[in-house]
């Protein structure tokens, strides 16, 4: 390299590690710029609702759009029974499988557990919502006795298992990051190795594992097709007890259903943008709270 | 004490709590059953029921009858279109971001907020993706309804698996390769550029895959941004509405009375087909590529 040739390399090189570096910063700060935005809009076409519907309207317990009744109180309910009863549901199913898979399946066992849990977190929720039409749905009813099938129980049997892979890749994380000595510790004591699982191994993970239960949670008050087919839609109040194996209809599905068919600008259009709001706020919590969680842990050289 | 015991005899107590880890890890085995067996029946039933609608004409031939006939080549092809015009939005500022995340941020407030903002992307639900993207992208910029509107709203929707994934497969190459890189005189873009993203393409590739497997599989985010629910001809221009499969089963499975199951299930069987080999594409990648490492 002759002496002229040098510096002029340098500096293009120089140059154009600024220019990438430049630019890939923007790429990472984009993302920031999403959230803004998303949340910039939703507040744009749904803080309306708030000045154009009575707050005793909006928060009352009559959703009929079409008689200017906007009560949304049915859907938050109907939103919250169906994600809880999907907890309820996936959260033993999920802790147990992870354990299964972590602590006492035989290595072919979990060669096929994992792939098939990541095939379940990939099966678009339509079909499993068209599924749970077809076959979930009428098998519930005639199990029920029920004039229908299409229940918030069968959305919630849905969502359980749309959490599911969730819930245990998580748990499974956390029960891994569990120290060995730990278990040495107690095997050594004379625990058996069930008494070791449950009185040693998952109450030292309880902490990921609740994080596990609240990204579950905040995947399934988020799910919109699979529950929209099959939870029936009634906007009623679940105030029976048997409210769990009624029609039901959550915030996501309303909004799908009837964004389509609202005139832009009108009242409906802007209270639908305001349910997004609350939604957007409630999976922002959810997951702030599960994110501080994990991060504090990766601090403390936990979950690793 | 004696200096040498026989075998302790086991005592009662003992034969209790082996007895109940045995009925213990018999209900656990239940349990992952009871979580994979649907899986395998939803698979299973579909495409046991879905193969006898597929032939030439309901692949590759236009909806007849208003849908209950003929094909759902239109829906096909809008998913395809769907996909790629997605996966190159979202491509570049995924990979960027990740460069930027493993090889350029400093953990400041700054940097963390990039993280937050990522988190909170991944929960946001597909429905406010939909909401957002007709705010945004249909009314406010214009677009109509359309495979631009619906693919930007879906490329910014995917962000956050890309870039989690691809920043991990970054950071898994040892740090000696940028410093070797560093100390022969490479600039850091040059170490980057040249050692440390071919080492992670691999695991980048999987992530993209992985992002752009939930992007063709959504309904919600394109529910009002870019689905037509019955269009029986292809798009043509970026400006154009089109049907995508999602969507497509959705509207026969809910809206279309008197719909034939057979091509319900034939459409979900299709889907699924996209979806699932993509899937496998991934596992293959990562598998491959992890055996052939050095590192």
């Amino acid at each position: 390299m002759t002496a002229a040739s040098k510096p002029v390399a340098a500096a293009r090189s120089r140059w154009s590690d600024f220019a990438f570096e430049a630019l890939v910063r923007v790429a990472g700060f984009s993302s920031v710029l999403f959230v803004v935005l998303i949340f910039l809009f939703l507040l744009r076409e749904g803080v309306p609702a708030f000045f154009e519907v009575p707050l005793q309207n909006l928060f009352g317990t009559r959703w009929y759009p079409t008689f200017d009744q906007f009560g949304t109180m049915p859907l938050i309910l109907g939103s919250l029974l169906v994600t809880f009863t999907a907890i309820v549901i996936s959260l033993p199913l999920g802790v147990a499988t992870a354990v299964f898979v972590r602590e006492v399946a035989p290595g072919w066992a979990r060669e096929i557990l994992k792939p098939l849990i990541e095939v379940l977190a990939g099966i678009p929720s339509v079909v499993l919502g068209f599924f749970g039409m077809t076959v979930l749905a009428p098998t519930i009813r005639q199990g029920l006795g029920m004039p229908t099938g299409l229940t918030a129980f069968t959305g919630a049997v849905l969502l359980a298992y749309m959490a599911l892979p969730t819930i245990i890749s998580v748990a499974e994380d956390a029960l891994d990051a569990v120290p060995k000595s730990y278990r040495d510790a107690s095997l050594a004591m004379g625990a058996t190795h069930w008494q070791t699982i449950w009185r040693v191994v998952v109450p030292a993970a309880r902490s990921g594992i609740l994080t596990a239960v609240m990204l579950g949670l905040g995947r399934a008050i988020g799910e919109t097709m699979a529950v929209m087919m099959v939870t029936g839609n009634a906007a009623r109040m679940p105030t029976t007890l048997d409210s769990v194996f009624r029609p039901a209809r959550t915030m996501t599905a309303t909004i799908a259903a009837e964004m389509g068919e609202v005139a832009q600008g009108s009242t409906h259009y802007h209270v639908l943008f305001g349910i997004g709001i609350l939604l957007f706020l409630i999976t922002f919590l959810i997951n702030l709270a599960a994110a501080s969680a994990i991060l504090q842990k990766r601090r403390r050289g936990g979950l690793r | 004490m004696a200096a040498i015991a026989g075998p302790k005899p086991v005592s009662a107590d003992t034969k209790r709590r082996y007895l109940v880890q045995r009925v213990g890890f018999a209900l656990l085995t239940v349990a992952a059953l009871v979580v994979v067996l649907p899986i395998l029946y939803v698979i299973g039933s579909i495409v046991v029921q879905g193969i006898a609608a597929i032939n030439w004409e309901f692949l590759f031939g236009m909806p007849r009858d208003g849908m209950k006939a003929g094909g759902i080549w239109p829906a096909i092809v809008g998913t395809i279109v769907l996909t790629i015009s997605t996966a190159v939005i979202s491509i570049p500022i995924g990979v960027g971001g990740a460069i930027y995340l493993s090889e350029y941020a400093r953990d400041t407030k700054l940097t963390r907020s990039i993280r937050l903002a990522l988190v909170n992307l991944a929960g946001i639900p597909s429905v406010v993706y939909g909401l957002f993207g007709l705010g945004m992208f249909v009314i406010f910029l214009g677009f109509g309804t359309s495979i631009v509107a619906g693919a930007l709203t879906l490329a910014i929707m995917t962000l956050p698996v890309m870039i989690s994934a691809a920043e991990e497969a970054l950071r898994a190459v040892p740090m000696e390769f940028r410093t070797v890189s560093a100390s022969l005189g490479g600039t850091r873009w040059q170490g980057v550029s040249r050692i440390v993203l071919p080492q992670a393409l691999p695991g980048i590739i999987t992530g993209v895959i992985l992002g752009l497997l939930r992007v063709m599989g959504e309904t919600a985010p394109i529910l009002f941004t870019v689905a037509a629910f019955y269009l029986p001809r292809l798009p043509t221009s970026p400006l154009d509405q089109t049907m995508a499969l999602p969507y497509h089963l959705y509207v026969i499975s809910t809206q279309v009375p008197g719909m034939p199951p057979k091509m319900q299930y034939g459409t979900a069987l299709v889907l699924l087909v996209f979806v699932l080999s993509l899937n496998l594409l991934a596992t293959l990648i990562r598998s491959y590529f992890r055996r052939r490492r050095q590192w």
